[in-house]
């Protein structure tokens, strides 16, 4: 899968979709609730929730692999959980900042 | 990633929640992304590949923004106070395009070549008339916005921001629906000024509903905060001082009101001082930022502002001037003529580097190979990290090889109880090569001797900072955003004032 900048992709085990922030330095899959996700247009699956990926995406929240880079922001919420390559994602902090606009 | 999504994230998540105060309710962030994609449907259908807006704010602003993204097409606030032979050239610089521009205005625009306009109303209409089963998704364009900078010399350019600049601003400063219920922006900076865009995206993005004044006066700002339970907004510093005497004048105090950010201008430290002290529940934030910048880059905090206010050490008491420390998200340094990094405490260039910045104009980047934007503003950083912005750099004055920042005279002057207002700047001097020129403004009954005045200079900086030429005024020129017209006091003093 490329996993270019912008580009969206949606789970086949849950309603989780995310969009590309920083591409990965080498070559990934990216995975929810255990399975590789798929293009928004796509139609595959559905498929089921593995367990041990069911922790959860939250809207809003970016998600980081410290790994190879690959940085993706949730656009909507699913009861599956983000990971590469097997390796579940952390959800990277944002510093709140005071509105300021 | 593109500034539509940061609408369709919110309408999808929370589609009920309020997005902007309107005469018969709120229109809900549903029925602004729904509206948004049914404007686009309808921009499919017509010639250009631009979408224009000429007005005064209101809901009918963030509509075409988003749609303008969802049509793959860059929109292009264009400022409606341009005298109609500027307007109409911009237009033109624009065209082919469809242009949304109110009622009262479509007549200064008749017949410029390529352009389709509609009145915000018949837009707003014509978005919720799309049926949306068979819609297609337009491909998408990199460019999201084109701002003309307000060109100070010669012809405007027109900054170029990226999906990307902007969506990365958003997602890395705002949290996503963080705002709680009922949170209100007001909104009243000009929609063809970055920080009319920035207010769109990041209190969508962040939830929080916008409200808008569509022309500002600060007894309809105050009135407007009021109805609409208001708790933040963002103004610029001659705002903030005329909202601050109405206060007064009043007897109000906004209880609702938890947030006030400031920006577009140096603001006089008198000023923020007296707001501090009459709004001690209001968070001040100062934020910098330029167009070509994606807004802020800079931020004062609330924290930062009450430290200053209170404290007696000189070092920490001035910070109540400086913009704050640089976002963490993106890297700043201060540059000599030379280019090397200067030290804390030496002015040079501002340069700035991050995900945010554009740096770009139509045609051409005025990034450095590696990435960074000279901002061509000067200035400072302290021993902690706060930012000290001077001004343009062409509004340092170099006298005797001397540089003087006219924000510093300008600041002590202001402190005279004679001065109302004042612009300090340089003119050419056969001696050298600059000298400094005072155009103030003087408070009603006070007239006071230009040695007064100037030995008030002497005394607080040193003598070589003393302005040689003095010129009083009834008024100063400002542009919209609240910046003082150096540029066009200086053409006039030139040729008034005597040479040496």
């Amino acid at each position: 899968m490329e996993l270019k900048p912008g580009s969206r992709w949606k789970s086949v085990a849950c309603n989780s979709e995310v969009v590309v922030i920083r591409p990965p330095n080498s070559a990934v899959t990216l995975q929810c609730g255990g399975h590789p996700m798929v293009a928004t247009g796509d139609a595959s699956g559905p498929a089921e929730l593995v367990p041990a990926h069911s922790g959860g995406t939250v809207a809003g929240k970016r998600y980081f692999d410290t790994e190879t880079g690959v940085e993706v922001l949730a656009a909507k919420a699913g009861q599956g959980s983000i990971s590469v390559d097997g390796r579940p994602l952390p959800v990277k902090e944002a510093k709140a900042l005071p509105s300021s606009d | 990633m593109e500034l539509p999504l940061l609408l369709e994230m919110g309408a999808d998540a929370f589609p009920d929640r309020a997005a902007i105060a309107g005469p018969a309710g709120p229109i809900t962030l549903g029925a602004l992304y729904e509206r948004a994609r049914g404007a686009a449907q309808w921009l499919l259908r017509q010639e250009g590949d631009k979408l224009v807006f000429i007005g005064l704010n209101g809901p009918q602003f963030p509509l075409a923004l988003f749609a303008a993204g969802l049509s793959g097409r860059p929109f292009v606030p264009i400022n409606y106070r341009l005298p109609d032979h500027d307007l109409r050239r911009l237009l033109a610089r624009s065209a082919p395009a469809v242009a949304v521009v109110d009622a009262g205005m479509i007549a200064r625009i008749a017949g410029v070549e390529g352009v389709t306009a509609i009145t915000p109303e018949d837009f707003a209409a014509k978005a919720i008339a799309q049926d949306l089963a068979d819609g297609d998704r337009a491909p998408l364009h990199e460019t999201a916005i084109l701002l003309f900078t307000s060109g100070t010399t010669g012809e405007p350019k027109a900054a170029v921001l990226r999906h990307t600049n902007l969506t990365s601003y958003v997602i890395s400063t705002v949290e996503f629906m963080g705002a709680p219920d009922g949170d209100a922006a007001l909104v009243s900076v000009p929609p063809y000024h970055i920080a009319g865009i920035s207010a769109v995206l990041t209190n969508i993005y962040g939830g929080r509903r916008l409200v808008y004044l569509p022309a500002f006066s600060p007894e309809s700002w105050i009135d407007l905060a009021l109805a609409e339970q208001v708790t933040h907004a963002m103004v610029v510093p001659t705002m903030l001082d005329l909202i601050l005497n109405m206060l007064e004048q009043r007897g109000e105090r906004l209880p609702a009101l938890r947030a006030i950010s400031y920006g577009g201008g140096r603001m006089p430290l008198p000023t923020i001082e007296r707001a501090l002290k009459l709004l001690p529940q209001v968070d001040f934030v100062n934020a910098y930022g330029l167009t070509e910048t994606s807004s802020t880059i800079a931020i004062l905090g609330p924290d930062d502002h009450r430290a200053a206010f209170g404290s007696q050490e000189p070092a920490v008491r001035r910070r109540l001037g400086s913009v704050g420390r640089p976002l963490p998200i993106l890297e700043l340094e201060i540059r000599d003529e030379a280019g090397a990094v200067c030290a804390p405490g030496v002015a040079g260039e501002i340069h700035v580097r991050g995900a945010q910045v554009s740096g770009e104009y139509l045609g051409k980047s005025i990034l450095t190979a590696d990435g960074w934007f000279p901002t061509n503003d000067a200035g400072w950083l302290d021993e902690d990290g706060y930012l000290f912005v001077e001004g343009r750099l062409d509004d340092v004055i170099v006298r005797g090889g001397e540089n003087i920042s006219p924000g510093e005279i300008e600041d002590v002057l202001r402190l005279h109880p004679a001065v109302d207002d004042i612009a300090v700047l340089g003119l050419p001097d056969d001696r050298w090569g600059e000298r400094v020129a005072a155009v103030i403004v003087l408070r009603a009954d006070h007239d006071p001797a230009v040695d007064d005045l100037k030995q008030w200079v002497q005394t607080r900086l040193r003598s070589t900072k003393a302005p040689e030429t003095w010129e009083f005024r009834d008024k100063l020129p400002y542009n919209d955003t609240g910046k003082v017209l150096r540029r066009m006091l200086k053409a006039e003093l030139a040729l008034t004032a005597p040479g040496n």
